[in-house]
């Protein structure tokens, strides 16, 4: 019984973390406890202050993913099927891909200023190579059969991409959007330390700044959690739909 | 009430697409020859070939592997271009793919995000027929390749056969005038080939659509055929033309089948044997 194995196992890390931090080995405000921690989660909540904070967070999100995805789907399916563009801006997104989006930061907040701009350009940035690349992937891995198939079948221009080669590709774009999904969610965290306004990051900033270490841990929690429950309501299900039609079911 | 009509209006539409004005066209291949570039240089694949096919007839390409049968049959369904020569359907020269001519492959390629149902309306929704007429054309055609109930199912839950079935039907619902077949059932045991022969056999003679048959299975060739064209191996061009007398529907067991099978295999080692001698 694995979920029985899971909850002793986090029973007893609860349990070791709430003796260290009785212990006085270290003073409560650098190591609160785990009871500490979540009343501070609750009352966050209770007040509403980290559910405003959680909705600004997925807010910049979604902004910044969408934009990545509209981009990144574009783009990979040009580079997966023009030669020269896999040449030139091919390998330009190849090198990008490998910056980490957080260095965007700083020449962000010269562009834009420390706003609401700049954070989700970095989002976008931490987002869209991921993206485009799995697209690419995806589309130069297309069995060429499928694309005779269905031009044999009439097939023509654009819905050619739309009914053949997106789909043929998707397994590997759902790949890119996974990965770039955890890449902007790591960018944004990363920029909202920085920012003034509510927010997960900022939150966390907060807590540092009052000396409140429950707080800190609290909003990790809930940084954790958030991040768990995007990868369950969303990607997983599409995920195992995927697999169940192609038959990946291993 | 409703349900009645649309049942009607399928079975009315059924067989439209079985019967009238189904039957095939002529197609008429004049010097087609094709080169390939590769790393060793020129590679010619098929020499130039003339092959005239009249309309309805069920004509064989058989041969060894890389012979350019298949290169001339993508050639005939306008996937690739020839380096030479012509191609005419019905008298129109060729000039790219059209759904009078459906391919149909060994790997039957169909696609694996699509179920059974919908991989057979591709063609009718690349041509804009509604969702509705659509699905009483498919329900149409799964039936007829004896396939009712797994109208939900996905590729890999297929077997072989199945999936030649799925591609056969796939390739019906444009209703063409001819079906270029690339050695469709190569990959299927001896069973299940039998049937998908005697199965086809039956779809042709319901249709009279013309039939390209890419084969290098001698028996295959003659069970199937009205006409055998024989390819000596690469640079592929035509060595003989057999035409096949034998009464349909035609059993492999039967023995002026194999005695037939057999003056082919020998035409064909023989150019095989040439190939060897020339090539020491």
């Amino acid at each position: 019984m694995p979920w029985l194995r899971r909850i002793a196992f986090y029973a007893a890390l609860l349990a070791v973390w709430e003796v260290v931090a009785r212990s006085g080995l270290y003073p409560p405000y650098l190591l609160p406890g785990p009871i500490e921690v979540l009343a501070t989660l609750w009352s966050g909540l209770a007040q509403g202050l980290f559910v405003t904070g959680t909705l600004v967070s997925l807010r910049r999100l979604a902004v910044g993913y969408a934009i990545s995805l509209v981009i990144g789907l574009a783009l990979g399916l040009l580079i997966g099927r023009v030669k020269w563009l896999e040449e030139t801006v091919g390998s330009l997104v190849l090198g990008l891909q490998a910056l980490p989006s957080v260095c965007w930061l700083p020449l962000a907040i010269l562009w834009f200023g420390l706003n609401e701009r700049a954070i989700i350009f970095v989002v976008v940035m931490g987002a869209l190579f991921s993206i485009t690349l799995g697209v690419e992937a995806g589309v130069k891995n297309t069995p060429p059969i499928f694309l005779r198939a269905a031009r044999t079948l009439g097939a023509r221009g654009p819905s050619i991409y739309s009914q053949v080669v997106l789909p043929a590709a998707l397994p590997a774009i759902l790949g890119g959007l996974k990965q770039g999904w955890s890449f902007a969610w790591r960018s944004l965290m990363a920029g909202e330390l920085l920012y003034f306004t509510l927010s997960l990051g900022n939150l966390l900033q907060s807590g540092r700044d009052l000396n409140d270490a429950a707080q800190v841990m609290a909003v990790m929690l809930l940084i954790i959690f958030v991040g768990v429950a995007i990868d369950r309501i969303i990607f997983a299900p599409i995920e195992r739909r995927v697999r169940d039609r192609w038959g990946l079911t291993g | 009430m409703l349900e009645h009509a649309t049942g009607v209006a399928a079975t009315a539409r059924q067989d439209t697409i079985m019967t009238a004005a189904s039957g095939g066209i002529p197609l008429s291949i004049q010097q087609v020859s094709k080169q390939f570039t590769t790393r060793a240089g020129l590679l010619t694949a098929l020499e130039s070939t003339s092959i005239e096919v009249a309309a309805g007839e069920f004509v064989c390409l058989l041969g060894p592997s890389g012979c350019g049968k298949s290169t001339l049959l993508s050639i005939i369904a306008g996937l690739d271009q020839p380096s030479g020569g012509l191609v005419a359907a019905a008298g129109q020269p060729i000039s790219g793919p059209g759904t009078d001519r459906v391919l149909l492959f060994q790997e039957a390629a169909l696609f694996p995000w699509l179920d059974v149902q919908h991989n057979v309306e591709f063609g009718l929704r690349q041509r804009g027929v509604s969702r509705k007429e659509r699905a009483v054309i498919a329900h149409g055609l799964i039936e007829r390749v004896h396939l009712q109930g797994f109208e939900r199912s996905f590729v890999h839950q297929l077997s072989g056969g199945m999936r030649q079935r799925v591609a056969i039907a796939r390739a019906l619902a444009l209703n063409p005038a001819v079906l270029l077949m690339d050695e469709p059932f190569g990959a299927l045991d001896a069973l299940t080939r039998d049937r998908l022969h005697s199965e086809l056999e039956e779809i042709w003679s319901a249709t009279h659509k013309t039939i390209v048959f890419v084969t290098h299975n001698v028996r295959e060739a003659v069970a199937l055929g009205d006409r055998v064209l024989v390819f000596s191996p690469r640079p592929g061009r035509i060595i003989a033309d057999f035409r096949i007398e034998l009464p349909r529907p035609r059993s492999l067991d039967d023995l002026a089948l194999a005695a037939q099978a057999a003056q082919i295999t020998a035409t064909l080692r023989a150019a095989m044997g040439d190939d060897l001698n020339t090539r020491r």
